[in-house]
């Protein structure tokens, strides 16, 4: 097992050290630079701004200060923002991201496996149909439709909720944001289950179970729904990038202020820094999360702990 | 050695008859598929949105672009409007079938491009193996650890937002399964016994490829390609909902839910009948794929 995930490491390390170098040059062979959104600099001044942020070194410098840079922690000023660094602008809005994100991710796993194993147990039940048909409608309308749609019945003519806004994280606030990030995921995570579920309960070593006399609920829970969620462990990588992804959408439409949102102005301002900060942040964590799954799932799997 | 007579009728003669008919896998797969009725419903859906996005803004009285100062927010029925109108008192209904032409149009030819990456990707990393195979999918898991939403943006930005930009940046980022699916079905048909026995039997290598391989890869290949486009429209419709994907006025599937959602207290039918259209069309791509592949793969069954 060991073994196992030094090799999955052995893959992340070098996995980031080229998504740090694609994201530098892209952003670099960007045409205009970021300081073409003020007003006309003068040429001198701006050769000063740029020689303060390093851009008139050859860029092979650049990529190298920047490497150490990040092996350092350190990654460098944000060119909008003045006096603030991109760790700075990452550790001020994280914090609305990461409560949305958690609660949805719990969210869509409680409710998903529930979801899929009751249905699983009613195989062409109404049940097992209707869950199914909204498992569908979940997957088919994107997060952009159901919110304007959730703000417009809930927000705007019920008026149980906001419509927007984040208020310090008060409840009510979250339950919009986290309800539309989490459908999707509730959607495919039922689907998994149930697919999962039906195989196992099938299995031979679930019949050998029920001939030994054991009550149902440890059937279930206990035989089939160990095996049934093996898919789902491998799922939850994908998962976690559905929701960072589906942050962009949510945090934009329910003005929350958090990394997503200040991804999509950094980008849409050039704010190289930040972008290029934010995406190796973005795809640390889902190398991370990917590594703690793969750490689970091997945990799970007797096949992958033994080998 | 007694010959085998035929007389008609026999129970013989009808199963040699069978026989020489014969069933290709492809007979079989269409039979299914027509069985499915989710799957026929959606085949029957689009190609009616297909021909509405083909030829219904020449019905359609008003341009996707033509202003009206009077019919500012019209509601639907009303001036003419069967649809309403927005705020700038363009026509919903033009609008919209503008937008799912270009919607569905982006989803083909960006599906077109990821399909020809993805084939030529995987299946020269499924057919070369080795160290070649290791550095072509390390290439693809690293860009699938990427947010790839992120590359999008990254290239939208990079090069301004033009239509062909949009194809080519979503097909070029769509691409990834495509290779890994291409790749592994590659790789485990190269040793099938099937293919070996074929070998044996004295088929050309060409006729190995066209009769054995090519129907193979061909089923997952067309089960994900229905699969890619829905996600393909997605994808657009998110950048565009976020301001980087079809500029105004053109219209998309995703421009239209954007401007809808701004002016949904005052007018409601902007939002509702683009997100209407969307959730069918989506539908109706995820039924034909789910059909196709409960039809083409039947592993599954």
């Amino acid at each position: 097992m060991l073994r196992y995930l030094l090799r999955r490491l052995a893959v992340a390390i070098p996995t980031l050290f080229i998504v740090v170098t694609a994201a530098f040059f892209m952003m670099r062979a960007a045409p205009g630079s970021p300081f073409d959104l003020d007003r006309k600099l003068p040429p001198e001044i701006k050769k000063n701004v740029e020689a303060k942020f390093g851009f008139n070194k050859p860029l092979l410098v650049q990529y190298g200060d920047y490497i150490v840079g990040v092996l350092h922690g350190d990654f460098g000023p944000s060119l909008k923002y003045r006096d603030k660094t991109v760790v700075q602008i990452i550790q001020e809005n994280y914090r609305p991201s990461m409560v949305i994100g958690l609660s949805a991710f719990v969210l869509s796993i409680v409710v998903g496996i529930n979801l899929g194993v009751i249905a699983a147990m009613r195989q062409n039940g109404a049940y097992d149909y209707a869950t199914m048909a909204v498992a569908i409608v979940g997957v088919c309308i994107p997060s952009f439709v159901t919110a304007p749609l959730m703000q417009l019945a809930f927000g705007a003519k019920l008026g149980w909720l906001p419509i927007a806004g984040w208020d310090g994280g008060a409840p009510p606030n979250l339950v919009l944001p986290v309800l539309v990030l989490a459908l999707p995921q509730i959607a495919i995570i039922s689907r998994l289950t149930r697919a999962g579920m039906i195989e196992a309960l099938r299995s031979n070593y679930v019949r050998t179970a029920r001939a030994k006399g054991l009550p149902e609920p440890v059937i279930v829970l206990k035989h089939a729904l160990r095996a049934a969620v093996l898919p789902l462990v491998s799922y939850l990588g994908p998962a976690c990038a559905g929701l960072l992804t589906g942050s962009l959408i949510v945090e934009r439409i329910f003005n929350l202020p958090g990394l997503g949102k200040f991804f999509v102005t950094s980008a849409l301002q050039r704010d190289y820094t930040v972008v290029m900060g934010m995406v190796i942040f973005y795809a640390a964590l889902i190398l991370a999360l990917n590594f703690l799954a793969d750490l689970l799932y091997a945990a799970l799997d007797p096949r992958v702990r033994l080998a | 050695m007694s010959q085998i007579t035929l007389t008609p009728g026999s129970r013989t003669t009808e199963l040699m008859g069978r026989a020489v008919k014969g069933r290709s896998l492809w007979d079989d797969a269409r039979r299914r598929l027509l069985r499915n009725r989710a799957a026929v419903i959606g085949m029957a859906v689009l190609a009616l949105l297909v021909l509405a996005a083909a030829i219904g803004p020449f019905l359609v009285p008003f341009a996707y672009d033509e202003i009206n100062k009077n019919d500012v927010w019209a509601p639907p029925l009303a001036a003419g409007h069967l649809l309403g109108a927005d705020a700038l008192g363009r026509d919903l209904l033009a609008r919209l079938l503008w937008g799912l032409r270009v919607s569905l149009g982006i989803g083909a030819v960006a599906t077109a491009v990821s399909l020809i990456i993805g084939v030529a990707w995987g299946a020269a990393a499924g057919y070369l193996g080795g160290v070649v195979d290791e550095a072509m999918m390390r290439i693809v898991d690293v860009l699938y650890s990427l947010p790839y939403i992120f590359f999008v943006i990254l290239l939208m930005v990079t090069f301004g937002s033009n239509i062909v930009l949009i194809f080519l940046a979503i097909g070029a980022v769509e691409w990834l399964t495509m290779a890994r699916i291409v790749r592994g079905q590659t790789l485990s048909l190269k040793q099938k016994e099937f293919i070996e026995a074929a070998r044996a039997a004295g088929l050309t290598r060409v006729a190995i490829i066209a009769r054995h391989i090519v129907p193979n890869l061909l089923g997952p290949v067309v089960v994900y390609v229905t699969l890619t486009i829905p996600g393909i429209i997605l994808a657009e419709s998110f950048l565009s909902f976020l301001g980087l994907g079809v500029q105004p006025p053109m219209a998309s599937l995703g421009t239209l839910i954007a401007d809808g959602a701004q002016d949904m207290e005052l007018a409601p039918w902007l939002l509702i009948f683009p997100s209407i259209a969307m959730a069918v069309t989506l539908m109706c791509f995820n039924f034909i794929g789910d059909g196709l592949r409960d039809a083409i793969d039947p592993k599954d069954r």
